[in-house]
């Protein structure tokens, strides 16, 4: 531990506090917002789709382009989990496949 | 009480993913804290009151120098600045959960907001407590995660590398069942291409808020033709 425990304590709440701040913020923002059709109900029906799409690429921010591999294990990996799905709908099926396929690969 | 347990059972399935890369997440978390210096109870003690996963690892830079809470509070917003995405999607689906709406949204890290966005309970299950079980059990698979690794984490020798990969693929197959379900992918491709393209631009720390704002931005130029199409003038589909 580098820190004392009261700060260890700090720094812990400071985290949950800000992970809080953007949970809640748009429940409280939002609050009586349920007008029909307002910019926020938009929002709300296009948002799910963009949002899923941004998490694929987080979750691909650490790929690195410039290794041998150019990350060739995450885009056959990926493709194996969304052309299974698409073929067979089965979602355990595909996540564990895409899985085992990307830690094959990364052993190679 | 039956209704619960039927909800639990509904809900179970659609949480093994996210178990299994929890685990492994959970338990690599306590391990790192462990040779941090900090042991079981305070890692258990972090993923039970944040339970943000990326929130968490970026925090142990901030558990080993000196301490800084003001940039660990502004670290923590960028970091999970996507969490606002979430709750503006599920505004109208939390709506109805009374007393447990606060920890619906407490819950709501990436992966318990990927099943609720693209999951409905089955017919005949209560939709909060479906949503509920969700982040419940979500929640208590990244605690007790943390909380093995923490204990006995440095036992275990098999190779699990790549294994978290598990998530990835979870986001992938909600992505091309949204795709499936859609006729309309523009939003989904606005989503990738965004963030991919200030991926390259901003590199992988400080993308997420420049893809938001684009995001945003062109999702609200696309209202208008979106609103003739869908002719969304009464009642929105639920």
């Amino acid at each position: 531990m580098t820190l004392t425990p009261v700060e260890t304590l700090i720094t812990i709440g400071i985290v949950t506090l800000g992970t809080m701040m953007t949970r809640f913020l748009p429940f409280l923002l939002f609050k009586g917002a349920d007008a029909k059709n307002s910019y926020i109900n938009y929002l709300g029906r296009v948002l799910p789709y963009a949002s899923i799409g941004l998490l694929v690429v987080y979750c691909l921010k650490d790929v690195n382009l410039k290794s041998p591999a150019y990350g060739a294990s995450e885009a056959i990996a990926i493709f194996c989990t969304a052309a299974s799905y698409y073929w067979k709908e089965n979602t355990l099926l595909s996540i564990g496949a895409g899985t085992v396929i990307y830690m094959l690969l990364v052993r190679l | 009480m039956q209704e619960k347990t039927k909800a639990l059972k509904a809900a179970f399935p659609h949480t093994i993913p996210i178990l299994t890369g929890f685990m492994f997440l959970g338990m690599a978390y306590g391990i790192i804290m462990e040779s941090k210096g900090y042991h079981a109870g305070w890692t258990t003690l972090f993923s039970l009151v944040t339970f943000a996963g990326s929130a968490q690892y970026v925090a142990i830079t901030f558990l080993t120098a000196s301490f800084n809470p003001t940039a660990a509070l502004m670290m923590t917003l960028m970091v999970n600045a996507r969490h606002v995405f979430y709750g503006i999607s599920l505004l109208e689906k939390y709506q109805k959960a009374g007393k447990y709406k606060p920890y619906l949204i407490f819950g709501l890290c990436d992966e318990t907001f990927s099943i609720v966005c693209s999951t409905k309970p089955p017919p005949g299950i209560d939709q909060t407590w479906f949503f509920l079980w969700i982040t419940l059990l979500n929640h208590s698979y990244w605690v007790l995660g943390s909380l093995l690794g923490g204990l006995v984490g440095s036992l275990i020798s098999f190779d699990l590398q790549g294994l978290d990969f598990v998530l990835t693929a979870l986001f992938v197959v909600i992505f091309t069942n949204q795709w499936k379900s859609q006729d309309d992918h523009k939003p989904a491709i606005c989503g990738v291409v965004c963030s991919t393209v200030c991926l390259i631009v901003f590199g992988p720390n400080r993308f997420l808020i420049p893809s938001m704002v684009i995001i945003l931005l062109i999702l609200s130029g696309w209202r208008r033709s979106y609103l003739e199409k869908y002719e969304l003038v009464e009642e929105p589909i639920p």
